[in-house]
């Protein structure tokens, strides 16, 4: 009797095997899913709440008095102002200066602004603090937000480019901090509102439009470095190549001349580069050809999303059924190709820091009105856009334009510096935009400054001087950068 | 002060939650606690505690009288069905009734403060369905011919869902109702009564084939209709249920690589299914178009943190469709991401549960049901929820009980009734035996009384 009882309850065991079987599975769905919403909540909320489509941070405000914004020297670049009666004022110290890149809160939020939106409207204050605050019905500090910007390399920036169009922006290589961001025309934070209407409408200067993020310029010369990688890449050497320089040079019934048609005679691949001999690159694009020249500039994001917020991608037209005289025009920096200048600053990161772009960011800390620190940025790297063999030949061909070439007013100083000049047309009367692309402390690279001053004429004319002033600047304040 | 009465009442919420669902687990846990009985019944007085807090919150921050009304209808609900259960249905699963109150509270409590107007046709078909729902049990117990109904069950979905197919509006890019009313919720029932009929006795493999062709007919339609959401439910409803049933794990692996096959197949062959994936991937690059409800329902999960906004203090109005499918997100918005995790727990006791009775029945037709309607509820929990977390796909599906949607509760009322039937006739089943087991023994009693007093003789 008992061994029949025992057989049923075997025999059920058996059959409903496959039930726990089910409730498990299930049960790792559930547990699963738990797992997902902690890692999203823990780790990946940031990622999206960020977002400046986020509009939800906007009803913060009714509970948070917008957090301040800071350059890295300790200078408030943004603060709110509470009058008695409780109107809230947005103030822009610097007026013009951070225009673009700290950028306005109102009418739409742009810059630093819209990007660290959520920070500045978070308050991380003493939770006694926030409960009094709630008690008594009055609003809490937000977050305030450390940029990485120096506002004394800033105005130095600000100042060199002076009463001219164009655009500077200097990044720390090794970590991707963004130093300086100017862009000209300007227009002053403080009145955006009043002066609103006319900005908008105002397309002769477009002065709301961030030059250094969403410029598209034809990038000159200074795209030199982009076919000298594919050259490289393709070659393996930079050794063995000659050219004749003749002040133009004609395939397919179509000329290009050097610059101001100068006659650079017989050189190799260092003083071609060195020289920025239009006719030396023509002929060696055309030797590569559209496909090649394409996959080098691909790699090195044109065409491609860039690692920031708010920019403009850059574009590359050549392919494999590209016409000759296009391709000669594109290898020195003309044809259809357009680049914003904090894209050419990337590049430039990438081969300072030994092929390794490192993620830009402009937030350096978060920390709350205490001055305790919410969140740290830790630099981060984005990409290899090319091999650290590559990055040193490169390195190598832009140190001989300052010590030899174009840029050769940037040599002999207390510090070395590497770079490229450009002078990208942009009429058919043959003006053009002034282009500096470099970095200084040659061995262990500390800034990168990119350059570009709008019909500035020559590369070293214009933006040279301008980098000059910068990297002047930073030595002569070094103990304070570090 | 209103706004430290809503600050401090989110974490009273939370602190509720977290307790009740402790006791889930503990009560599934401990089966033979002896205090069983006050322990569910402290569940409820969460539950209500929990309800009171919320609206007490709302009304703080609306001054709506239509808050307090409609409160006040809900509790009678709740009174009404917890003891007309209790004096009816005593052996009912008071665990799963229990879990429904909490379950249909969150719903209320969401819909209230989003929406007053859909808080009230919620409450009024929750009322209805249970009414109806109270005479279910008894229908199980009576109606034995419900076994034999095979292909009206399948004809049934068939038809009712071609019907859709051919007749209905899209809306959402889906066709899914007719005169209001979306016959795949009901369907739902109709496909697991096909499935659990015709496999409850002996499984052939011509049966497998049959069961496999009608299952294909309806998920099929449901594809075409764009109905995703419950195509994959139904799916696995069919997949499990030839699982269990064959208790072939080969079948399972067939059934899973068809299933990654199709999938990849509708990738293919549809535009709006590789929207769907695309929006997954990477919403922000498609937040223009497809990846725009996805990005919204992330903000507020991630504005919600791990303690929330409060209620009536976040903006889950931005996402789209938030009372029906995205109903998740703006619990973990306004309520938090610990209530969230709390309340997949309960969702999960909810199904353990459902499978507990289904491990207890022996007739194997009602077996086979309360586990195929276990798995689409559990199913059902993992699209919604991972579809708002962006965990997996969005597939448009309610989160049963909680959202709003009148097809969708009035089944989901329906489908607790079915089970809560098919628990009472477990327990009867059991009375049964120990009858039949009184019996025998009195018997031999008898017998022994005779045989003994024969030999006195």
């Amino acid at each position: 009797m008992r061994l029949r009882q025992k057989e049923i309850t075997k025999k059920r065991k058996a059959r409903n095997k496959e039930y726990t079987f089910v409730s498990i599975f299930f049960g790792i769905i559930f547990i699963s899913m738990i797992g997902y919403l902690i890692y999203f909540d823990g780790f990946k909320s940031d990622d999206f709440i960020n977002s400046p489509y986020n509009t939800r941070q906007d009803s913060f405000s009714d509970r948070v008095v917008r957090g301040k914004i800071m350059s890295s020297d300790g200078q408030v670049l943004a603060q709110t102002d509470v009058s008695e009666d409780g109107t809230e004022t947005r103030n822009y110290p610097y007026s013009n200066m951070f225009s673009h890149v700290v950028g306005y809160d109102s009418n739409g939020k742009s810059g630093l602004e819209s990007e660290a939106n959520f920070t500045l409207l978070t308050s991380h204050s003493f939770f006694l603090t926030q409960m009094k605050n709630q008690f008594l019905n009055e609003k809490n500090t937000g977050d305030t937000v450390i940029s990485t910007l120096n506002a004394n390399l800033q105005s130095v920036a600000y100042n060199a480019l002076g009463d001219r169009r164009g655009a500077v922006v200097v990044i720390e290589p090794s970590t991707g901090k963004r130093l300086v961001e100017v862009s000209k025309p300007d227009f002053d934070p403080n009145t955006i509102e009043e002066n609103w209407q006319y900005l908008v409408n105002d397309e002769n200067d477009s002065s709301l439009l961030n030059r250094a993020t969403n410029g598209a310029y034809p990038p000159g010369s200074t795209f030199k470095v982009v076919t000298a990688l594919d050259y490289f890449r393709k070659k393996g050497t930079f050794e063995g190549y000659n050219y004749l320089c003749e002040g133009s040079i004609t395939l397919e019934d179509h000329t290009i001349h050097c610059y101001h048609n100068t006659v650079h005679g017989q050189e190799n691949f260092y003083s071609a580069f060195a020289n920025s001999c239009n006719c030396a690159f023509a002929d060696i694009g055309v030797k590569l050809g559209g496909a090649s020249l394409r996959e080098t500039a691909e790699d090195l994001l044109f065409n491609k999303n860039l690692p920031l917020t708010s920019y403009r991608t850059s574009s590359f037209s050549l392919d494999k059924n590209s016409v000759t005289p296009l391709i000669m025009q594109t290898a020195i920096g003309q044809g259809n190709t357009l680049v914003s200048p904090m894209h050419m600053a990337l590049i430039t990161c990438a081969i300072a820091n030994d092929g390794v772009l490192m993620k830009p960011y402009l937030v350096d800390e978060v920390v709350n009105d205490n001055g305790d620190s919410v969140k740290k940025t830790e630099p981060a790297e984005y990409k290899r856009l090319m091999s650290s063999n590559e990055a040193n030949l490169l390195g190598k061909l832009m140190k001989q334009v300052v010590d030899s070439g174009t840029a050769s007013a940037l040599s002999g100083r207390s510090y070395t510096v590497a770079g490229k000049t450009g002078s990208a047309e942009f009429d058919e009367e043959g003006h053009s935009h002034s282009w500096f692309i470099g970095y200084s402390n040659v061995d262990d690279p500390d800034l990168v400054v990119a350059v570009i001053v709008e019909n500035g004429g020559s590369g070293s004319e214009a933006a040279v001087p301008i980098a000059g002033q910068i990297f002047d600047a930073y030595y002569a304040n070094q103990n304070q950068y570090e | 002060m209103i706004n430290i009465v809503v600050e401090l009442s989110k974490y009273v919420i939370l602190t509720l939650m977290i307790v009740y669902t402790v006791l889930c687990y503990y009560l599934v846990v401990g089966k033979h606690a002896s205090d069983r009985k006050g322990l569910l019944r402290s569940q409820i007085t969460l539950t209500f505690f929990l309800d009171f807090t919320a609206f007490l919150v709302i009304f703080l921050k609306t001054f709506d009288y239509k808050v307090v009304i409609f409160y006040a209808e809900m509790m009678v609900y709740f009174a009404m069905i917890l003891i007309l259960y209790r004096r009816i249905y005593r052996n009912a699963s008071m665990l799963l009734l229990n879990n429904m109150c909490m379950l249909l509270s969150v719903g209320f409590i969401m819909l209230c403060r989003l929406d007053i107007a859909s808080a009230n046709k919620q409450l009024l078909i929750v009322a209805c369905g249970s009414a109806v729902a109270l005479v279910i049990p008894v229908m199980i117990r009576k109606m034995k011919f419900l076994k034999d109904l095979t292909w009206l069950y399948a004809g049934l979905g068939v038809v009712l869902l071609g019907a859709v197919l051919v007749l209905a509006q899209t809306s959402y890019g889906a066709k899914l109702s007719l005169m209001g009313i979306q016959p795949s919720e009901v369907i739902k029932l109709t496909f697991v009564f096909f499935m659990a009929s015709l496999l409850a006795r002996e499984v052939t493999f011509k049966k497998v084939v049959l069961a496999t062709i009608v299952a294909g007919l309806h998920v099929g339609i449901l594809v075409l209709s764009r109905d995703l959401g419950s195509a994959v439910v139904f799916f696995v409803a069919y997949l499990v249920l030839i699982y269990v049933s064959t208790r072939k794990p080969a079948y399972l692996c067939i059934g899973l690589a068809g299933g990654a096959a199709g999938s990849v197949l509708a990738y293919h062959l549809f535009g709006h299914v590789r929207q769907r994936v695309s929006a997954w991937k990477d919403p922000m690059a498609v937040y223009q178009n497809e990846g725009y409800q996805i990005v919204q329902s992330l903000f507020a999960i991630g504005t919600g943190g791990w303690f929330g906004m409060g209620l009536c203090q976040g903006s889950p109005e931005k996402i789209p469709v938030v009372k029906n499918d995205f109903i998740f997100s703006a619990i973990c918005e306004e309520l938090g991401g610990i209530f969230a995790i709390c309340l997949i727990l309960v969702c999960m006791s909810f199904f353990l549960t459902i499978v507990e009775i289904a491990l207890q029945i022996k007739n194997p037709f009602y077996k086979l049901i309360a586990i195929g309607l276990g798995t689409e509820y559990a199913f059902q929990v993992f699209l919604t929820v991972g579809g708002a977390t962006k965990f997996i796909p969005m597939t448009g599906v309610t989160l049963p009980l909680v959202s709003y949607g009148g097809s969708s509760i009035m089944c989901m009322i329906l489908m607790i009734a079915i089970i809560q039937g098919l628990y009472i006739y477990r327990e009867d089943e059991d009375e049964e035996i120990e009858r039949h087991r009184r019996e025998a023994a009195k018997r031999a009693r008898q017998r022994a009384v005779e045989a003994a007093a024969e030999r006195d003789y």
